[in-house]
């Protein structure tokens, strides 16, 4: 008889990354690094041209050299079933779409040999005149059906028309954000081998039981003989989280040779081939009273996606929550042009539209001679304004109070442009960050061994997250035992499904199936009078029911951004001196790995503000600084002083845990905190992302 | 070079060999390469060290960095045919049997990575990094004096530019390094 005694709760205690000595010693696989034997290597093929048809293919040179084992293109490609995505029928239609569509693959038996191969590849087309660039007056301009993920386009109350005519203060401006690229540091990769049962996929994925339901039925495959294993992930950023041309491409070149087959996008070809963030137009109406009570909130969104696939970034969402108001209307306008298709990057919708919302308040505070933050808390909602529905908390105005106390906002002064420190001008901005609570079934099993330990099992992911360690500590709390007694088992489509890391609601997802099965099996080990049997006891427990039918409450995570900036007068060069992030987020569950996805949140936030921009060619219709050269990402000098903390909550309307999500809402709202942090230093106003040097040099 | 380069038929492009014995983490690898392969692809796609990372291929975000003779280098940029009876050391060489090397320790204190795809670079950059500092080799943020090289925050982050992190681990990096520096 085994006698527990109840240990010391591990959730809200640091633990150390489970998996972290794998990490720092070159252990932990990725994708790319499996090899099976027989393996050969893929390398994909780019259309050089914008819009038309592939005419031909000629191989002669490609074929002849040492080797290569088959070029593979429309022509001569295995078929594979229509998908709802049309990105997935890879080498299924003559058509090219968008500039760096794959249009044939390589495969040889030596990296060296299929690039070479791949280089020789000549694809001859039939070239048509082709449309990339976004223009809020596009006359292609339509109203998507819904917003991403399932969001109305549009939303009205009140008549804001009307009250725009009758406010005493009005803020019209118009936004813009460029097209941003994910960029996770793991390219997209994937090891494809085809057996006796089916296939096995290693693949760099957010979520291995998708990736399994997606392939399967374009090879006509029951899902359970397609297993995709992930155990580790070097990042994703949404990137990863929806299978895309590159697996398909894997299983099929793998299928055409009748070897297993290695591919990975290239750090070039992430620029065309895995979605990017979609530039957006945004034009933000506020109207208000003198005191800056505001009487109407309206916001309209431009943005695009490919001809192939529509994707409706959620950009004015946030803007139906945020704020009280009787009069507001909301929109998404959308236009089909000859580009990449966009998908999720990290917070896909508040990230561009509270830079919006958030530079509009703020010019808002300076139209009425208010300070930034008693002006959010003067219009802060006693409940959700549009559906009406209670907050199940919100403590927006607790985090802007504790950011003010900790950031010293008390003795600013709010006059722009006078602030001169070693000859650099210096200003401070503070913006709102919020990201919504969501939850989707999972299922979980959870043995308890012999020898005294248990092993949890869910085919979740860690993208970089802490999810392993977050459910080990979960479990652990679940089953009433040390942390060192349970192995949590992830990244595998073979374990039980699950939701994948997107939407910032793993934990909430993957955490309710975890405590359910702890809970049954420490149920079921009662019953049995604490004794294991040899081959242990395995329970199993599917969240479905429990999470469809939640009470009706509007679920957000809240968050105050501030920044500190220099600017130089002469040159425009501007330096974020200090970033404080304060949210609230429910429970948090490892304030050691919780604050490293703040602080990764806002580390991006401030790139986003300062260097992120994917140039689209006009000429050539092609994202044409397509490297880490050429599109910045922040780098270690960049990034000085940044800190994230939380406020207390305890939420009992979300999930066992009492957790939200932590994953994205550290962007969102930090590029409109250093955006009006330079305008507090220098008086020039950036209404365009990125805040580059020809923008504040005039 | 060990090895005459086999060059075979004057029209079939066939690849250009060479033989040579490769260095890794103490450990002799006689092989025969590519004069085309770069050292990460020799260490990931030959020798199974996959440690060293693949995030570029260009040189731009130091996820390949290792240690030649004890100085960083990026892997990605260099040929396998150049490193005959040359020392490299990979993020796998760095631990002494099961003790981490200092570095990797820290890092996991300060929970310095999350997806943890920079962090052999990181580390290997950091301890040719320390190396570098330690013989009083100035950077761009160095005062000049003749006072050596203070290691504080900024030359850290000036030092560790090389190795990109998307992940957004740079604060907790730089502590780590500090930590292990003073």
């Amino acid at each position: 008889m085994t006698t527990l005694t109840r240990p010391t709760p591990s959730v809200g205690s640091a633990l150390d990354r489970v998996e972290g000595v794998e990490k720092v010693t070159g252990q932990a696989k990725y994708a790319y690094e499996y090899a099976p034997d027989d393996l050969v290597y893929a390398v994909p093929v780019q259309a050089d041209i914008a819009r038309g048809e592939v005419r031909s293919v000629d191989a002669d040179a490609a074929v002849k050299l040492p080797g290569v084992i088959a070029t593979i293109w429309y022509g001569n490609a295995p078929r594979i079933a229509p998908a709802e995505n049309a990105e997935l029928s890879v080498l299924q239609s003559r058509r090219v779409a968008y500039r760096g569509q794959y249009v044939a693959v390589v495969v040889a038996d030596t990296l060296e040999n299929a690039v070479e191969a791949a280089r020789l590849l000549r694809v001859d087309y039939d070239v048509e005149g082709h449309d990339v660039e976004l223009r809020a007056d596009h006359p292609g301009m339509y109203r998507p059906e819904k917003v991403n993920p399932a969001y109305p386009a549009d939303t009205e109350q009140g008549d804001p028309d009307e009250a725009l005519a009758g406010a005493e203060v009005v803020v019209d401006e118009v936004y813009s954000t460029p097209a941003e690229h994910n960029n996770p540091m793991e390219p997209h990769a994937t090891v494809a081998v085809w057996g006796d049962d089916g296939l096995t996929l290693y693949d760099s994925t957010q979520g291995a039981t998708a990736v399994r339901d997606t392939v399967a039925p374009l090879f006509g495959l029951p899902p359970g003989n397609v297993r995709v294993v992930s155990p580790h992930v070097g990042g994703g950023f949404g990137s990863k989280g929806t299978p895309l041309s590159p697996v398909v491409l894997a299983a099929l070149a793998a299928k055409h040779v009748g070897r297993p087959v290695k591919l990975t996008v290239t750090r070039r070809q992430m620029f065309a081939v895995i979605g990017y963030r979609t530039p957006t137009i945004q034009r933000v109406r506020l109207g208000a009273d003198a005191e800056g009570r505001l009487k109407v909130i309206v916001h309209d969104a431009f943005e695009q996606s490919s001809r192939i696939r529509e994707f409706a970034e959620q950009t004015t969402t946030p803007t139906r929550m945020m704020y009280a108001a009787p009069n507001r209307r909301t929109t998404h306008r959308l236009v089909r042009l000859d580009v990449p298709t966009p998908s999720w990057m990290r917070a896909p919708g508040e990230t561009p539209g509270m830079y919006a919302l958030e530079s509009a308040l703020d010019e808002l505070a300076v139209a009425c001679g208010i300070d930034p933050i008693e002006l959010r808390v003067r219009n802060e909602p006693a409940a959700d304004p549009e559906s009406g529905l209670p907050f199940s908390s919100r403590n927006l105005v607790a985090c802007m109070r504790e950011g003010a106390r900790r950031f010293g906002w008390a003795e600013r002064d709010p006059a722009p442009g006078i602030r001169l420190r070693d000859g650099l001008l210096v200003g401070t901005g503070v913006a709102a960050s919020t990201y919504p609570v969501y939850r989707r079934p999972s299922r979980a099993t959870a043995t308890a061994l012999a020898d005294g330990t248990f092993t949890v099992r869910i085919a979740a992911a860690d993208i970089g997250t802490g999810a392993r360690t977050a459910l080990t500590q979960i479990a652990a709390d679940a089953l009433g035992v040390p942390t060192g007694l349970v192995r949590v088992e992830i990244g595998d489509s073979a374990l039980p499904d699950a939701s994948l890391a997107g939407g910032s609601m793993g934990t909430a997802s993957w955490g309710t199936a975890v405590v359910r099965a702890c809970e049954a099996l420490t149920g079921a080990l009662r019953e049995r009078g604490g004794q294991v049997p040899p081959d242990g006891v395995e329970v199993s427990a599917d969240t479905a029911r429990e999470v469809g039918n939640g009470e009706r409450y509007a679920r957000h995570a809240f968050g105050a951004q501030f920044a500190e900036v220099a600017v130089d007068p002469g040159t425009g060069e501007t330096r974020v001196l200090r970033l404080l992030g304060v949210f609230a987020a429910g429970r948090i569950v490892n304030p050691k790995t919780a604050r490293s996805q703040f602080i990764g949140g806002m580390t991006m936030g401030l790139s986003m503000a300062l260097l992120e921009e994917s140039v689209m060619d006009r000429e050539f219709g092609d994202y044409l600084n397509h490297d880490l050269a050429q599109y910045h990402v922040a780098a270690c000098a960049d990034v000085r002083d940044i800190e994230a903390v939380w406020v207390d909550e305890d939420d009992p309307h979300l999930n066992p845990m009492g957790a939200k999500g932590i994953g994205e809402i550290g962007i969102v709202g930090t590029a409109a905190a250093v955006a009006n942090a330079v305008y507090h230093a220098t008086g020039v106003r950036v209404r365009d992302l990125p805040i580059r040097v020809d923008r504040l040099v005039r | 070079m060990n090895g005459e380069a086999h060059i075979t038929g004057p029209e079939a492009p066939s690849p250009i060999t060479a033989d040579l014995v490769l260095s890794v983490n103490g450990e002799r690898y006689p092989i025969t390469v590519d004069t085309r392969e770069t050292l990460l692809d020799t260490l990931r796609e030959r020798l199974g060290l996959t440690g060293a990372k693949k995030g570029c291929d260009h040189g731009q975000c130091g996820a390949c960095t290792v240690l030649l003779d004890g100085r960083r280098v990026k892997s990605c940029l260099t040929l396998t045919v150049t490193l005959d009876g040359r020392r490299v050391v990979s993020v796998e060489g760095l631990a002494d049997g099961d003790g981490l090397h200092p570095l990797q320790a820290a890092f996991i204190e300060h929970d310095a990575f999350q997806c943890g795809y920079c962090t052999p670079g990181q580390l290997c950059s950091a301890v040719g990094m320390l190396a570098e500092a330690a013989a009083g080799w100035p950077s761009a943020v160095t005062p000049e004096t003749d006072a050596g090289v203070d290691l504080d925050e900024e030359e850290i982050r000036e030092r560790m530019s090389g190795n990109l992190c998307r992940c957004g681990a740079y604060v907790n990096i730089v502590a780590a390094i500090g930590e292990v520096a003073r």
